[in-house]
């Protein structure tokens, strides 16, 4: 099994006539994923490679009966891309793009919680979502991770999702489904939704959890792995010989209040039973032990 | 993007704060002439993007025009944090009777705006927050929602402010939340918010982070932008749409996305190097990105050999490949090279690149692999 997404997943493309939304729509589509619809309200009734262009994501819902959207379109719109997609009815909206305005993701952060409270929405400024062999949605490159089990991945960075991936598949170990969360200040999905789903997910017997300096979404996850997960998890964190980045003014520190720190993040992940490495290939390790002792078992 | 106290200030009167007035002075003269204008007494503070100008002797009382001078000429040219003063705010004086503090900024745990409000204002509010965090009223607003009036009320009499600071209080909350919001600010921040002997509740400084993704909806950001204070590595590498950050080791690192650069750099260490800089030449990287990469490299004298480490999504490996060539070729490289490229395309990436390689331009399969490489490269160099 996977979580969020597999190979039942019919997926429209808000911005499939777009440059970036074409190429990787297509490479989409390539990989097995169901493109079954673009969206762009100047060209509705074309085509993009044999894929119907609708106005808009609710008439697209209506001919095809998709139940998720990928947004590749500029970060001005992206807003009203994911208030669309959720008022289209669909039920996971994947954004792409990234330099969206802050106060644009927490306001329709907090609008699909309110609205919409079954839609799931992943990123924005994230790399997507691939359960491998079944459905890809994004810019992840498919070839690079191994159909299967029985790992799942959760990362806060595009280019480390894919060094994750990448890792267990030089060691032949399958993935259920890799997440990418993206690393903007308030992902549509966090850490824990994803720890949540991977822990109900019979197939999936470990996770992988790629974190990054700043915030303190890793040292939650920490929290809720100590508390609520029974599957072991392995980990990395990007930064630790970061230099201190720059204070947002004292607002920023009291927010932060001490945490933040890779250090922090992996110290807190550690005191939660997770095995850190000190770099994706450690983790990798850690992640292929982990899973010769669950064989074992 | 961080502005200076004086647009901090003038963002802030946009939205009916009120503020002294004054006038910025980048000359002794043009800020004696200034208090000339405003009238004595006035404060000479300098203009830093950085906090801590008061205790490194920034920020100063002018009872008199000479004063001005005396303070202006000791201000200007200062180095504070290692930002050396080219602006002075030149302000009329204020009599202060008590000190406030105010903020809004994002709080990512709870994915809702966080205001704070505290009567101990003036100091380090780290300080407040940690030695006595009951003193700091917080509320958090649900941008959905917004701030109304009646909520506000509610949280200033949560901090406990004297009957006298109430209304004007609440007036400027009100109006920094819009300054906030409209202003796509990831922080605005008021410390001190005075009350004046006089009774009235006054903005005597202004912290501003403006959120650079904002900037398509704000053209009137490029002013800001014109006066963010960068290093010369850096404001060549911001030219060309490139993340840069400094460092002090002789691995110059070349990645795509922010947490392959951040690890670049974490393991370069690891094998007993030091990286030159952080750079994050983004998703959509294509030859010309990576030339000026490399051009911003090239000109890092620190830098003794260069690691370009890239895994392909978004950008692919004939991109990188042909990036790298083409930077080659334009620009002369005077560091060896150590390429590690994988992801997208990355056997076509790797295919043109073959034909190039050299003691000088060398490829790894592993970012371990590539950074010992890279490292030994510096080592021999140095």
């Amino acid at each position: 099994m996977s979580i969020f997404v597999d190979e039942n997943t019919k997926v429209i493309y808000q911005g499939l006539t777009g440059t970036q939304g074409r190429y990787y729509g297509l490479l989409n589509r390539e990989y097995g994923t169901q493109v079954v619809a673009g969206t762009n309200p100047r060209k509705a009734g074309e085509e993009v490679e044999g894929i119907p262009i609708y106005a808009n994501v609710a008439e697209a819902v209506d001919a095809t009966g998709a139940t998720a959207s990928c947004i590749f379109i500029p970060a001005a719109g992206v807003r009203g891309a994911v208030l669309e997609a959720a008022e289209g009815g669909v039920e996971f909206i994947v954004a792409i793009t990234e330099g969206v305005p802050a106060h644009d993701e927490a306001e329709f952060y907090n609008r699909l919680r309110r609205d919409f409270p079954q839609v799931q929405l992943l990123g924005p400024n994230c790399p997507g979502i691939i359960s491998p062999g079944k459905c890809n949605i994004g810019i992840t490159a498919g070839h690079i991770a191994e159909p299967g089990g029985p790992v799942g991945i959760v990362s806060r960075s595009g280019t480390l999702t894919y060094q994750a991936l990448y890792e267990l598949k030089e060691k032949g170990i399958g993935c259920t489904t890799c997440v990418g969360i993206g690393g903007d200040p308030v992902p549509g999905t966090s850490f824990i939704d994803c720890l949540e789903a991977f822990e109900n997910d019979p197939e999936t017997k470990a996770v992988m959890m790629i974190g990054e300096i700043g915030g303190s979404a890793e040292e939650e996850a920490a929290e809720y792995i100590a508390n609520h997960m029974s599957k072991p998890v392995s980990a990395y964190v990007a930064g630790v010989t970061a230099p201190p980045g720059k204070k947002m003014g004292h607002a920023g520190a009291i927010v932060s209040g001490g945490k933040g720190t890779a250090q922090a993040k992996m110290d807190a992940l550690r005191a939660a039973g997770v095995r850190v490495g000190l770099n994706p290939t450690e983790a990798g390790e850690h992640m292929a032990d982990i899973v010769a002792e669950l064989g074992a078992n | 993007m961080d502005l200076f106290e004086y647009q901090g200030k003038q963002f802030f009167a946009e939205y009916g704060l009120p503020i002294s007035p004054g006038e910025i002075a980048f000359t002794v003269d043009q800020a004696v002439a200034a208090a000339e204008a405003l009238g004595t007494p006035v404060m000479v503070k300098a203009q830093v993007h950085t906090g801590g100008r008061g205790k490194a002797g920034g920020v100063k009382f002018a009872a008199t025009v000479d004063e001005v001078r005396e303070h202006a000429t000791n201000i200007l040219g200062l180095d504070i944090k290692g930002h050396v003063v080219g602006r002075v705010w030149i302000e009329k004086a204020s009599d202060i009777a008590e000190e406030y503090y105010a903020s809004f900024t994002l709080d990512r745990s709870a994915k809702k705006h966080l205001g704070m409000l505290s009567a101990e204002g003036g100091v380090e509010i780290e300080t407040v927050a940690e030695e006595n965090p009951e003193a700091i009223a917080k509320i958090w607003v649900d941008p959905v929602d917004g701030l109304d009036e009646e909520t506000t009320r509610a949280w200033v009499a949560a901090a406990n402010l004297p009957e006298a600071a109430v209304e004007g209080t609440v007036e400027i909350l009100l109006g920094l939340y819009r300054a906030y919001v409209e202003g796509d600010a990831d922080l605005v921040e008021i410390n001190p918010l005075i009350l004046t002997p006089e009774g009235k509740v006054h903005v005597l400084d202004a912290k501003v982070t403006l959120d650079g993704n904002s900037v398509f909806r704000h053209p009137e950001y490029a002013a800001f932008e014109e006066t963010q204070t960068r290093d010369e590595r850096e404001a060549a590498a911001h030219e060309k749409g490139l993340q840069y950050v400094g460092l002090d080791g002789t691995v110059g690192v070349i990645a795509n996305g922010a947490g392959l650069a951040m690890s670049t750099v974490d393991v370069v260490n690891q094998v007993g190097g030091g990286a030159a800089n952080f750079l994050d030449i983004g998703g959509g990287a294509n030859a010309e990105v990576m030339a000026g990469a490399l051009e911003v490299i090239n000109n890092d004298p620190a830098v003794e050999s260069i690691f370009i480490n890239i895994f392909g999504g978004i950008t692919r490996g004939e991109e990188v490949a042909n990036g790298i060539i083409g930077a080659l070729e334009r620009v002369d490289i005077e560091a060896p090279i150590v390429i590690r490229l994988d992801g997208t395309n990355a056997d076509e990436g790797r295919a043109i690149l073959a034909p190039h390689l050299s003691e000088s331009l060398q490829m790894a399969s592993t970012m371990l692999e590539a950074a010992r490489k890279a490292v030994a490269l510096a080592g021999k160099e140095a």
